[in-house]
Formats: structure tokens, sequence, C-alpha cells
């Protein structure tokens, strides 16, 4: 099993210019703990829905990857993404769901992945060109390589501890983390 | 002069000339029938994405994201779909992304199935508690003025505009075959 920090870090070294929006509570989290940075587009709400940003941006922004790191709480609200993504097939957009089969923001309560419920399977049966899981520190080189280069869409279901860590809070107002991240895309 | 018929096809042909005018990039939609057409002349169009989706909540990310990647992005719902989305409003008035919403409304001036009525009658009040400006059109002679002053509030102003397609301007759905 990951340490989600550890992996985060370890995803998000040498970014360049990918664009990440992550999912609200912990993914967010993970994300800022990683490094602030302008083209983050964090989520404080609008739960089931960071997969369809994903989407939105990655075809409006052809020529740049596109990252959504989140949770499997928000992954399972919002699964029906998984449909459209698969019927638009967008070569730059990779989403890393970390799972740790629990919704932690609540209070560790079990999520369906943690009864089998299979995002993987989900993903390739929804037309994604690959999708797998990861249990190891030793995969996040090769996760980091799909989010750059990788053929989308991709899914990687990363299965990190069941550990509640420390929170890290970063720009909650969203018309800054909006216009932020918009002058950082042309700058 | 159009004739009446002329008159029912022309309204989804004046609402895609101001998608092209403002230069909407992306459009979201479930299918239907009332938006049968400008679905058609979307998916024709290849300066637009045309993207299906499982459920109308999607379309609010997918305009969210489009903005923030610089594209203007619109959404083709049902009054049902409204009901879809309202959580997922909130993405809008946060961040302040520019959208347009087209509903074709169900549920009221001739409605054959009252399981449509329920949405239907409250669809305005839901769209304006979530902070859209909402415009109602009944007459075909509004729909090019009303849809472009719409895009131009939303695009120009970064607001929420929902345009509501009165089931009188659409047609009562037929059942008999």
């Amino acid at each position: 099993m990951l340490d989600r920090r550890d992996f985060v870090q370890q995803l998000l070294i040498d970014r360049g210019d990918l664009l990440v929006v992550s999912g609200l509570g912990s993914a967010t989290y993970d994300v800022a703990a990683a490094g602030d940075h302008p083209l983050n587009f964090y989520l404080w709400g609008a739960m089931g829905g960071t997969a369809m940003i994903g989407l939105g941006l990655a075809l409006a922004q052809p020529g740049r990857r596109v990252a959504v790191l989140t949770g499997d709480g928000d992954m399972l609200m919002g699964i029906g993404s998984l449909a459209t993504i698969g019927v638009k097939q967008p070569n730059n957009l990779a989403i890393v769901v970390l799972d740790n089969a629990h919704y932690a923001e609540t209070g560790m309560q079990p999520s369906h992945t943690q009864s089998g419920v299979d995002l993987v399977a989900m993903a390739l049966a929804c037309r994604f060109k690959h999708a797998r899981a990861v249990s190891r520190i030793e995969d996040a080189a090769e996760v980091r390589k799909l989010l750059h280069t990788g053929e989308g869409p991709i899914l990687v279901s990363a299965r990190i501890k069941e550990e509640d860590v420390p929170r890290v809070l970063p720009l909650r107002d969203g018309h800054a983390i909006k216009q932020r991240f918009m002058d950082a895309l042309n700058s | 002069m159009q004739t009446p018929t002329n008159i029912e096809t022309s309204w989804p042909d004046a609402i895609y000339a101001h998608f092209r005018r403002v230069g909407v990039r992306q459009v979201g939609y479930v299918p239907d029938a009332g938006h049968s057409r400008l679905i058609a002349l979307c998916q024709n169009d290849p300066n637009i994405a045309d993207v299906v989706l499982t459920t109308e909540e999607e379309g609010v990310g997918l305009v969210a994201g489009a903005a923030l990647g610089e594209q203007r992005a619109a959404l083709l719902m049902q009054s049902s779909g409204v009901g879809n989305c309202v959580n997922m409003f909130s993405l809008l008035q946060n961040c302040g992304f520019g959208c347009v919403i087209l509903v074709t409304m169900r549920g009221e001036f001739g409605e054959f199935n009252p399981w449509q009525v329920p949405m239907g009658a409250i669809t305005e009040e839901v769209l304006r508690l979530a902070g859209f400006l909402t415009y109602r059109i009944e007459n075909p002679d509004d729909v090019d003025d009303i849809v472009g002053a719409g895009c131009d509030m939303a695009f120009d102003g970064n607001l929420q505009v929902a345009i509501l397609l009165a089931q009188r301007l659409i047609g009562r759905k037929q059942w008999t075959r």
C-alpha cells in the first residue's frame, strides 16, 4: 500500500506545464502538500465533478496534458463520467484515483471499492486506452510518465494506506484559484 | 413571411447562430427531442466538441473545465435535468464561470405526462436559487434577441444564464405513434 503524500509528491516532481485538477478533500490536500502551483485547480466542493472538469479542460487545451487526482468517493459519485470520457477519447487526459477504499473526510466509512467494486475494470469497459492499479511506490515513476506522455484516456487506481494524514489547506477562494490558473496558462 | 412550419424549425438555428457568433466550442447535452435539431447542428460543426453526457450534472463540470481552458461552453437539457445539477451549480458560482443553459420545458402547457410536472413546475425557481439569471421564451420571434443577449451576458460577464424554452414554443410531445 502506498503512502498517499509520498506517491502524489513523486507524481508531481518536475511537472513542467502539467495541468492538475484535484478532487475535494484529501486529494486537494495531497496536491497542495506536494507544493502549491498556479496550474493546480483545487476543488473544495462539487463532489463527483472532478473528472468532468478534467474532460472540459483536456478538450479546450489539446496541446497540454491534464491530470485529475481524486479520491475513490469522488470518482464513484461521478462514475458516469467514465462513460462520457470514453466516448470523447481525450488522449491528453489521465485520472489518478487515490483509493483508500474509505471516505476519509467523513470518518473513514468504507467505500464501494472495499467490497471489490473495480474502477480499473470500469474504465477499461468505458474504452479507456490504459487502466491499471498500482500499490508500490516503485510504480510512481511509471505513473508519472503516463501523466506526461501516455496515450489517454488513462485511469490509474493507486491503492493507498487508510491513514488519516494532516490537512494541508491551499487557496479556498474559487475566483482566485481560477484566475491564478488562467493567468499561468498563458505565461 | 415564414410559414408557421418554418418558424418552428428555425428557432434551433437561431440559437446555433449565436453559438457561432460568440464562439461556443463545447456543447454538453443529454439527448432530448426538443433539442434534437440543435444537437445535430452542433454535432456537424467541426469547431464544436459535442459531448453526450450520462447525466446533466456532468455538463456543469464540463463547462467549468472548458472555461478554465479558455473555451466557451453551453449546455442543452430538459427541465428535469436541471434538478440533476443543483449541487454542481455551486462550482459556477464559486469560481465565476460563464455559462449558458438552454432548457426545454416539460411539465407545463399541454403536458401529457404528470410525472414531468413536479420538476417542470419548479425549474425556473430552482435555477434562480442556484444563482442563474433566467429568461423564458414563449414566442419563436423572441429567440434570436433573448439568446443573443443571454450569451453576451454569460460570456462577457462570467454570469450564469438559463434560457427556458417554453413547451408552447417547442410543441407538445406527441404520444400517438
